[in-house]
């Protein structure tokens, strides 16, 4: 197996028994992304010198004897909505083209602290706005299975990027799934995890009650890696709540016994892809096996989540996206003369289609005289979507069901119609509104060999149990293991 | 939505569209909000709205001194600079006052 086919655990195994360098793992991913990413088209942006620069200075701390981090020398690819100091952060869009951030995310902060190596920012719906990253300001990201097809989104990239053996893991962010949805679509793990676990300082913001950081990987045990290095209180994150971080990685490997899973029959209705229902019920059956108990459970709203984030996190946004006004960072449009047109024009120039399709929905919705019937009744139904995980949870450890409708579809098969895009969302959307916690992990491929995920969702703060639960399922198949056929 | 509608929300939003954006843009926002009236068909009548998941409210830290941005970092990004500042359009032009 060559180096860029293995997962963070093995490349940290393997510089430890001293079979390997960081900087001839850097080498290994870095000529990868040479030779694939002109196809997958995953990263916006890659410093070979810079992540050979830091592959080599945790050889050197190795060498002296330093205690070094949980990540060393592992190459993290991260989602460009995450501010990194003194490197580009787009958000994928003409608005924020030439931004160059004087701080560093939280969590990108958390990850040099851990010695992981920076390797490049990837591609994503421009502020996060989208399923597929054909929003992207700049290029659409590839599905490394079918590079015909779309890799999901928002963080298509950061998802591509792991599924195309260009980094071990990678961060992402979800208001809606864009770390579940497109985990699903590649065949890797991806985990939203519960609102407040980890901070979102330096994260652009979308949807403020709903973006959470996340982290991509092969395999369930490299995000419990990965989340024990991003998880945990900051005081530059009034959300980010005061909880201890459970050492995920030492009770992962730990089944969950006695496991009750709750199936909600609501994510079995109309629209699902009958290839995808059969791997999800063949899942629920390797559960039984395992000694679980599947019970039928009812989340009786989970149908008006998709209305209701489309009200709520455009609300949020418009107010959110309010700042890029051109005066302080960022793109300014030329030739007006006073400050409301040149805001205007700047806006109007720099932000894509979808984005301000989004800040008009939300400015209409928190508008006078529609704020009560828009906006104040959605978050009316969140409270009701919210009950229903409360009552489920009460009967059961977790919830199961499909992560995506479909395996990936077309490039350009959504594009023109904004609605049928917005409900490839629509078993992931209600994790964000709850606030929950909620992971995909790979369950099996379509006939046309497309991946298909199976998602899991738990109560907040319940990581934990997720991370246990999940591992069950992978130590007994393999679909974690396969890795799509690229030149 | 109509289009004068539309045209009210894009100057609330500050978006300078164009007419034929606009027009697009009604056919969108009205097919939209189209689908997220199904939640007229519940009843939440006394369901208290929820704005946030977690029950956090008022986090204060202690009042202290730190460091702070240095001027020429936080000015590093400006599409125009005049000094230490912010060089932008006029806020209040002297020709534009006439006119109110």
């Amino acid at each position: 197996m060559s180096l860029i086919e293995r997962t963070a655990a093995e490349l940290l195994d393997l510089q430890a028994k001293g079979e390997t360098t960081a900087e001839t793992i850097a080498d290994a991913f870095l000529a990868a992304i040479r030779a694939r990413d002109p196809k997958v088209r995953a990263f916006q942006h890659v410093d070979e010198n810079s992540a050979r620069e830091q592959a080599r200075a945790v050889d050197a701390k190795r060498k002296k004897g330093v205690r070094l981090g949980a990540l060393a020398g592992v190459p993290v690819a991260i989602k460009d909505v995450l501010c990194t100091r003194g490197v580009q952060t787009t958000c994928s869009s003409k608005i924020l083209k030439n931004l160059v951030p004087p701080y560093d995310a939280h969590v990108v902060g958390r990850l040099k602290a851990a010695d992981a190596v920076l390797i490049g920012k990837t591609n994503m719906d421009e502020f996060a706005m989208g399923s597929s990253t054909e929003n992207s300001g700049f290029f659409t990201t590839r599905n490394p299975w079918d590079l015909e097809r779309i890799p999901g989104g928002s963080s298509g990239g950061s998802a591509a990027a792991v599924a195309a053996c260009l980094a071990p893991v990678s961060l992402g962010t979800d208001t809606g799934g864009s770390i579940r949805q497109p985990a699903s679509l590649c065949g890797i793990v991806g985990m939203k995890p519960t609102y407040g676990r980890v901070s979102r300082y330096g994260l652009i913001a979308f949807a403020s009650s709903l973006d959470q950081v996340g982290p991509f990987a092969h395999d369930v045990f490299d995000n419990a890696l990965m989340m024990e290095v991003i998880a945990g209180h900051d005081a530059c994150d009034s959300t980010s709540v005061n909880e201890p971080v459970p050492g995920y990685t030492k009770t992962v490997n730990d089944p969950v016994k006695p496991l009750t899973i709750g199936v909600a029959m609501e994510y079995f209705g109309g629209g699902l892809d009958s290839e995808v229902e059969a791997a999800i019920r063949a899942a629920l059956k390797e559960y039984e096996k395992l000694g679980a108990t599947v019970k039928e459970v009812s989340l009786p709203h989970s149908p008006y989540a998709v209305a209701v984030y489309y009200l709520v996190a455009t609300a949020e946004a418009s107010s959110n996206l309010a700042r890029y006004d051109g005066m302080h960072y960022g793109y300014r449009a030329a030739g007006k003369r006073d400050l409301i047109a040149t805001y205007s024009r700047t806006r109007a120039e720099g932000f894509g289609k979808e984005v301000q399709r989004r800040i008009m929905l939300g400015t209409y919705a928190l508008s006078s005289g529609y704020k009560d019937a828009y906006y104040v009744k959605a978050l009316k139904v969140r409270r009701l979507i919210k009950n229903d995980f409360d009552k489920a949870f009460a009967q059961c450890d977790v919830v199961m069901g499909p992560t995506a409708p479909t395996a990936a579809f077309k490039l350009g098969e959504k594009t023109a119609d904004p609605l049928a895009m917005y409900l490839s969302d629509i078993y992931t959307i209600s994790c964000n509104l709850a606030g929950i916690a909620g992971i995909n992990i790979p369950c099996g491929f379509t006939k046309g060999r497309l991946p298909i995920g199976l998602q899991i969702q738990a109560p907040p703060f319940e990581e934990e149990k997720m991370l246990r639960v999940a591992r069950m399922y992978e130590k007994v198949t393999d679909w974690h293991t396969r890795r799509p056929k690229l030149t | 939505m109509d289009i004068e509608q539309v045209r009210k929300v894009a100057r609330l939003a500050r978006l300078d569209l164009s007419e034929a954006d606009l027009t697009v843009m009604a056919q969108q926002l009205t097919s939209i909000l189209g689908y997220v009236d199904q939640l007229k068909e519940l009843n939440t009548d006394g369901v208290e709205p929820m704005a946030h998941p977690l029950p956090v409210q008022n986090v204060f830290r202690p009042d202290e001194l730190r460091p702070s941005l240095p001027v020429n970092e936080a000015l590093a990004n400006a599409p125009a600079r005049a000094g230490d500042f912010f060089a932008v359009p006029a806020v209040l032009d002297p020709a534009d006052q006439q006119d109110h």
